[in-house]
């Protein structure tokens, strides 16, 4: 066991950790911040995408010790006490959310895109978006809320009555 | 209950409402079983086959026993516990032999899920390994191993199937329709072909996952991630033999099921672990290889199709055998057999037709109900065999369909006449013919052509299904009145994020005339508190659960006049509501505000008269029947929902890779409750369609041991491999019984994908490509390795016996 120190969406935690512990584990189980998943804890799937030291990191691939004072963001926060975050309210609005099991992950890569690009292509959202795999909506929705997001809402698709 | 309303006369029907489960799921705040922790709980880990069939000799547990704070062990000798749908025919753990790779034999709970899975390291098994039966087709061979000896003694749902004992076959559905040799003596064209497609894996993003908790007075508490919470109840107390009254099924949030949680999953083996362990709750997660091969998936299937065509171009008869491979289990996939047996031409008119459809015990992970319930296997069958009898006998692919279309006045295969009410896939089919301009290569097209050097095809597939479900399935929903006038909607349909509560809480919102802020749909399923609901499956959630909130909404309103004429003193036929106040029609300003009426009026002496205000709506399907077994003659369906894709495809015919570049889909939806929800279902589903069409499958060895159980091994579609253009279309054709004229499409969407991409693959490159997911070293393969495919035409005006490849293809 060891201890560490890290601050998870601006609030300090101190705990002890086993060393093989996963950095995924220590946030969901040990601090109790449910909202990011796991999905294959392979690092495949992205479902547990959080923000480590202002990158984007699979949480599972990462060891808790490797945190030792770092500064972690999450989903819980995502949304002030305004309501929702831009990003969330994209989603919201372009129905890109469904069984919502990839939504935390997939909202964490979208954030770290918008900090690097004010006004992505499609091409560039699918590729920041490509680690985080969603089973439910074929992404479209999800691409269209980034788009809306960034000003170019006329992108966007529509159902179509014959 | 579709009453012939204008769109502009709704309010929120046909509106794209935004979801109400969005809010919690974007903050993280929605609680899913994976999430879930409770005092005491223990982790259960399994111990699991590397066998596809073996004889277990000994199991010896007692270093994991020793183990410090391992609280339970559990093998499969202490449990004599069957489970089964529709074939009771799966213990809990496997007794005295495993049937497939993966298989749990033994299970743990422990304090942590460390030390459950160093319990479980710490268990020996001995095996004698036995012969496998490992194709489905091998399976049928009369010197094959059998993979349930005592078939002939489980119980089984005997109106619907028929299991063969001293066979592999679980189950075999007949279907005749008219007379197939006269059919066929009178065609000028007989072609035949066989078309095959792998097991696949459903991938929710949440593994199958639940809490069981067995207190005192074998009072049993379970929280799982599963689609039907009183299908889990209802087989969960056949297998314990449990009053129903004394188990309670929760189900919280849940990351996707696409089928592979309709049933009952790991809630059984918790549940004995939790009673093993002095009560205490166990979870158990599945690892994401665990859900490949612990869990079921869809089943493969070898499909051969005869058809005999007219020199006009029509099909006269059609003689098809399905052969699906259940795996070790017959889980749903005896069920699939069926459904499919009934719908397996298409949506296409065959006037006499011969179906035989087996399902087939193999020594493989079982196979289960997926997106589709067999149609996406069978149309990837039977949309690429269209293509080649259009092709053989001279015809284009989308003419040739269009002459053997369902419309209204055709006969279905069980003898169902459509309607023009029944939904066209004509129009689906027009639809996407020209959105994607079928047929020709554009401008644009042959500029890109030339550009990139890769070859542009389009192809076409259509496509039909019909909830499969028992005649009589049923559902209810509760309206209830809270004091402040809004309501809470309880059901037990779960959503899994296809939306269902949202459009559900719109034609709440819309039947009672209040605004959408007042109508709540309540979401943890809790079969203690929530009104019956068979499954959710089917795509039928909308249509019966839709009537049945109607129904519900009606019965509040009729409740609260009830109250407000005697209170006005006035006949309840005077009497109107808006949102806020129910009041005589002539005279609004006599008016009774709904929050008065909600949990009892009190009248000014004090007196009370109402009570809480609850509106009961139950809904049963209407005059459906069983099968005939020997004929397959019946009403089996809920409603027809039609569709068709047009993909436009390009590809490089020197290395076989290609781009999907446009998809068009047309549903004939009926009513787009909430149109972006609707565009949001057809889209997952293509792209779900895309993955099973491309990359999707389950590889195995020879020993049948699995090869790909994860995401490196079978990857699953990412952004990157969106279509550039994907544009979604609904026809309307009103479902004069459905919920504002509305019928399902969750699962359409993911039909006949794979075939449209076939057929755009074969026009692009000349590869006839009849196994899926076709990879790009597939149509390397079939562009440098084209094998005759003699014999296929046995009959035709051009003489017999000719090679398909010889024949030009009209479209060229």
């Amino acid at each position: 066991m060891m201890k560490i120190k890290v601050t998870v969406n601006g609030l300090e935690y101190e705990r002890d950790v086993a060393e093989h512990r996963t950095l995924l584990h220590f946030i969901r189980d040990d601090l109790g911040l449910s909202g990011t998943k796991e999905g294959c804890g392979m690092g495949e799937c992205g479902a547990c995408t959080v923000f480590l030291n202002g990158k984007v990191v699979n949480a599972c691939l990462v060891l808790a010790a490797e945190a030792d004072g770092a500064s972690i963001e999450t989903i819980e926060g995502q949304a002030g006490s305004f309501g929702l975050s831009d990003i969330q309210k994209a989603f919201e609005k372009n129905h890109a959310v469904q069984c919502g099991f990839c939504t935390p992950g997939m909202v964490m890569s979208v954030k770290e895109l918008l900090r690097h690009n004010g006004k992505p292509t499609p091409e560039a959202i699918k590729e920041a978006i490509e680690g985080n795999f969603c089973r439910c909506t074929g992404y479209t929705q999800i691409i269209e809320a980034v788009l809306d997001l960034t000003g170019q809402g006329d992108l966007k698709g529509e159902l179509k009555h014959v | 209950m579709f009453d012939d309303l204008k769109p502009e006369a709704l309010r929120y029907v046909g509106k794209s409402e935004k979801k109400v489960d969005d809010t919690e799921k974007l903050t993280g705040e929605a609680v899913y079983v994976s999430d879930m922790k409770f005092p005491g709980m223990l982790y259960a880990q399994v111990k699991k086959s590397p066998h596809a069939r073996a004889r277990i000799r000994n199991i010896d547990s007692g270093k994991a026993q020793a183990i410090p704070g391992v609280r339970a062990v559990i093998t499969g000798e202490e449990l004599a516990y069957r489970l089964g749908l529709y074939v009771v025919d799966k213990y809990i753990l496997a007794r005295g032999e495993v049937r497939h790779y993966g298989e749990a034999v033994a299970a743990v709970a422990a304090d942590t899920p460390e030390i459950a899975r160093a319990a479980v390291e710490a268990i020996t098994v001995d095996y004698e390994e036995l012969p496998p039966v490992l194709h489905h087709m091998d399976a049928l061979k009369p010197d094959a191993p059998l993979v349930h000896p005592d078939l002939g003694s489980y119980s089984y749902v005997a109106a619907a199937f028929t299991p063969k004992p001293g066979s592999n076959i679980a189950n075999h559905t007949k279907l005749r329709k008219g007379d197939v040799d006269k059919g066929f003596a009178e065609s000028a064209w007989i072609i035949e072909r066989e078309y095959s497609c792998p097991s696949v894996q459903h991938v929710p993003m949440e593994t199958h996952v639940a809490i069981v908790k067995w207190s005192s007075g074998d009072k049993v508490s379970i929280w799982t991630s599963a689609q039907s919470p009183f299908t889990v109840r209802n087989l969960f107390c056949h297998a314990f033999s449990l009053p129903h009254n004394n188990v309670r099924v929760i189900i919280p949030y849940v990351g996707g099921g696409f089928g592979g949680k309709a049933g009952i999953g790991v809630e059984p083996l918790c549940a004995v672990l939790s009673r093993k362990a002095g009560g205490r709750p166990v979870k158990f997660q599945a690892s994401r290889e665990e859900e490949f091969s612990l869990l079921p998936c869809r089943s493969a299937l070898t499909y051969r199709i005869r058809t005999g065509i007219s020199s006009e171009g029509k099909i006269l008869a059609q003689h098809m055998t399905m052969y699906w491979d259940s795996g070790a289990y017959a889980d749903y996939a005896v069920n699939v057999t069926r459904a499919s047996g009934y719908s397996a031409s298409g949506p296409y008119e065959i006037p006499n037709a011969w179906i035989d459809a087996y399902t087939i015990y193999t020594n493989k992970p079982f196979g289960t109900a997926y997106r589709g319930f067999g149609h996406v296997e069978f149309h990837w069958a039977i949309e690429r065999h269209m293509e080649l009898l259009a092709l053989a006998i001279g015809m284009d692919p989308l003419e040739f369909r269009r002459k053997n279309a369902l419309r209204p006045g055709s006969r279905t295969l069980t003898g169902e006449e459509l309607t023009e009410h029944s939904g066209s896939v004509l129009k689906c089919i027009d639809t996407v013919a020209a959105a994607i301009s079928y047929g020709k290569i554009t401008k644009e097209e042959a500029g890109r052509e030339k550009r990139t050097g890769w070859k542009i095809g389009k192809g076409i597939a259509a496509l039909q299904k019909a909830p499969a479900m028992p005649p009589f399935t049923a559902t209810a929903v509760i309206i209830k009145m809270n004091e402040d006038g809004s309501v809470t909607v309880n059901l037990a349909l779960t959503d899994l994020g296809q939306g269902t509560y949202t459009s559900i809480r719109q034609i709440v919102a819309e039947r009672l005339g209040f605004v959408l802020e007042k109508v709540k749909i309540s979401f943890d399923c809790d079969t203690e508190k929530d009104p019956y609901d068979w499954q959710t499956v089917a795509s039928k959630g909308l249509f019966l659960s839709g009537n049945a909130a109607i129904i519900a909404a009606e019965d509040l309103l009729k409740k609260a006049y009830a109250v407000a004429a005697e209170v006005l003193h006035v006949g309840l036929r005077d009497l109107g509501h808006d949102g806020d106040k129910v009041f005589l029609r002539h005279h609004p300003a006599r008016s009774i505000s709904f929050s008065s009426m909600a949990v009892g009026y009190m009248m000014p002496n004090g007196n009370g008269i109402g009570g809480p205000l609850i509106g009961v709506g139950k809904y049963i399907a209407q005059g459906l029947t069983n099968l005939n077994k020997e004929t397959g003659e019946g009403h089996p369906a809920l409603n027809w929902t039609f569709g068709a894709h047009g993909m436009v495809v390009e590809a490089n015919l020197e290395t076989g890779e290609y781009r999907v570049l446009r998809i068009a889909s047309a549903f004939d939806v009926g009513k787009a409750v909430n149109p972006e929800l609707v565009r949001g279902q057809a889209i997952g589903g293509m792209m779900q369609g895309l993955g099973t069409a491309m990359c999707e499958g389950y590889i195995y060895d020879k020993e049948g041991r699995l090869l790909n159980p994860s995401f490196t091994d079978n990857k699953i579609p990412t952004a990157k491999d969106l279509p550039l253009e994907v544009e979604c279309f609904v026809v309307e054709t009103a479902q004069i019984d459905g919920p504002y004229g509305a019928r399902g499409v969750g699962e359409h969407s993911m039909i006949s994908v794979a075939a449209a991409l076939g057929n755009a693959l074969r026009k692009a490159t000349g590869a006839e490509i009849l196994h899926m997911p076709i990879r790009f070293e597939d149509v390397w393969r079939a562009l440098r390795n084209k094998k005759p495919i003699d014999n296929w035409i046995t009959k035709s005006p051009l003489g017999s016996c000719r090679s398909v490849k010889d024949i030009p293809s009209v479209a060229d």
